[in-house]
């Protein structure tokens, strides 16, 4: 079989169309690559519709976590610390199991034990929270003087919010942010290992990669591919923000622009 | 545990919940616990140890060392630290295993890849196939502990090497000004002062550390995420809720509240060394801390 058929065959496996059965022994280059590839498909998705809804509530918990209001301020003080507290892992079982026995009791919940909706809303939660933290650090550093400079021109309530404060806010905590989508990201390799089940062997990358560890007792060829797939994935994210920074970036002199500090050391 | 226990009766009331706490898979559940702290216990100052070389060979003028330094800090990070855990505990069973071989059954001329398998001679099996059943155990914590030292290794050898570059310059000018070799620099000069500015960057690790111990059981350890999916579920589902029915909810909220508080804790704790590390030296903490005191 040459590998163009096996890219014809596997490329969108993961999401279910072409073969349906998984080689079962004499694998090539060429499966692996294609089918971890395929996996690919879900880490993304995951990673870029978590981010995407992630970013609003985020901004949201970052205001409240702020404000002086008691009743805004503790909800979002806990919500942050429950979901930067616990482990993923943990939260992916506690929810699993938690939507496993709402849907026994109401059965419109049925789509929330399938791992495309019930992991998104954990991973869109854990990372509002992690990103409302980045947030609120921003919030709190903007200089005092923006603010009178705004108050000076009369600006208040909404329209202060939403022309200075929310735009230093974002600039300042760019670079921050690119490391939780980076590791927002690597966290989505989580979701099939932890309660969601891979439906007809529907998984992320991670999830074909150990497939072939398992049946091949060789780890040393698909474990590399799969970190091939997320070191690019990771160079086409710091490309994308970078692209952003310079626009939030823009009005300022070339020397003071913030410049993309890139410390990848974090993990969950 | 409790002589009531033996009464059919306490199976309607509410002191069952103190027996059915009480048996005997409970204990494995708790004595999971205390894995999990052990692990904790272990791999803390190995993985600080492994970063601690990592740093200092990242830093050192001999470009192989320099370079092996710099590969092991760069390999772990942009790739998913699980994808590590999954590839280092067979990675590491067949390197042993591989070099057992070698060193035992030096006769042995097949090769050891066999297609899809991974064959060794008997002598070199770990552990050996006679072995009771807590070597295996120890040996699967062993590997466990070494994986998550290599991996959190890498991270605190990047926090590390970022620690030794923020110590101001003028100090090890001044060192070197007054004769110190460079090796007295760096143990006498270097060393004692680069733990204040490494420390906000070990207490997020340690954070980091403690809530990826649930990724034990990834490693086929019989940790608290197996024994709470074991207890929480009913035994035979399809057809009987016994013992009771699906609590695998309430265990791993328990799991939950106790990652909560280990995380509250430490956060406590490391304020502390905070401030004590702070204590005399030239960052606003120390300027803070010594303004509280003379006021």
């Amino acid at each position: 079989m040459s590998c163009i058929q096996t890219i014809q065959d596997y490329g969108l496996r993961s999401i279910g169309l072409g073969e349906r059965l998984l080689p079962k022994s004499d694998f090539t280059l060429c499966e692996q690559f294609t089918l971890i590839g395929s996996g690919m498909i879900w880490n993304v998705y995951f990673g870029a519709m978590a981010l995407a809804t992630g970013f609003f509530l985020a901004t949201a918990l970052a205001v409240s976590k702020a404000s002086p209001n008691k009743w805004l301020r503790k909800p979002a003080e806990w919500f942050i610390f429950l979901f930067r507290g616990s482990p993923l892992f943990i939260q992916f079982f506690f929810a699993y199991f938690f939507f496993l026995s709402l849907k026994k009791t109401y059965p419109m919940f049925d789509g929330l034990t399938s791992a495309w909706l019930g992991a998104l809303i954990v991973l869109f939660l854990n990372t509002a929270a992690y990103t409302g933290e980045i947030f609120y650090g921003a919030l709190r550093s903007i200089p005092k003087g923006d603010i009178e400079a705004a108050d000076a021109y009369g600006m208040s309530g909404w329209s202060r919010f939403r022309r200075i404060v929310w735009p230093t806010m974002l600039r300042l905590a760019w670079p921050a942010y690119t490391n939780e989508a980076i590791f927002l990201f690597h966290a989505t390799t989580l979701v099939f290992f932890s309660a969601f089940p891979a439906w007809q062997q529907r998984g992320d990358a991670l999830y074909y990669a150990s497939y072939f560890a398992d049946k091949t007792f060789n780890p040393f060829v698909p474990y590399p591919i799969l970190a091939f797939y997320f070191i690019l994935l990771t160079l086409v994210l710091i490309w994308g923000f970078g692209l952003v920074n310079k626009h939030l970036n823009r009005h300022l002199p070339t020397a003071r622009r913030t410049k993309m500090k890139l410390r990848l050391n974090l993990a969950r | 545990m409790f002589s009531y226990c033996a009464d059919p009766d306490t199976l309607g009331t509410f002191r069952w919940f103190s027996c059915y706490l009480t048996n005997g898979v409970h204990w494995s559940f708790y004595l999971s616990f205390i894995k999990v702290l052990a692990l904790l216990a272990v791999t803390a100052p190995v993985a600080l140890g492994f970063g601690f070389a990592g740093a200092m060979a990242a830093r050192s003028h001999v470009p192989p060392l320099s370079w092996l330094g710099k590969a092991y800090i760069a390999i772990v990070r942009g790739v998913p630290d699980i994808a590590f855990f999954l590839f280092f505990v067979i990675a590491l069973d067949q390197g042993f295993e591989w070099i057992r071989h070698k060193v035992l059954c030096p006769e042995w001329t097949d090769p050891i890849r066999q297609g899809n398998d991974f064959l060794v001679c008997q002598a070199a099996k770990l552990p050996l196939g006679t072995s009771p059943e807590w070597v295996h155990e120890t040996y699967g914590f062993f590997l466990a502990v070494i994986t998550f030292s290599i991996v959190f290794g890498a991270f605190a050898a990047n926090v590390l090497f970022g620690g030794m570059r923020a110590v101001p310059h003028a100090q090890l000018e001044t060192a070197e000004a007054y004769g110190m070799t460079r090796r007295q620099t760096f143990w006498r000069v270097l060393v004692p002062q680069m733990w204040v500015y490494a420390l906000p960057g070990l207490s997020n690790l340690w954070m980091v550390l403690i809530k990826a111990t649930p990724l034990l059981f990834l490693l086929g350890i019989e940790d608290i995420v197996y024994w709470a999916r074991e207890l929480g579920g009913t035994k035979t589902s399809k057809f009987t809720q016994y013992p009771h029915g699906d609590w695998r909810m309430w265990y791993f909220l328990f799991l939950l509240i106790f990652y909560l508080g280990m995380t509250r804790v430490s956060e406590l704790g490391l304020e502390r060394v905070m401030r004590r590390l702070a204590h005399g030296q030239a960052t606003s903490a120390g300027e803070l801390l010594r303004k509280e005191t003379t006021a």
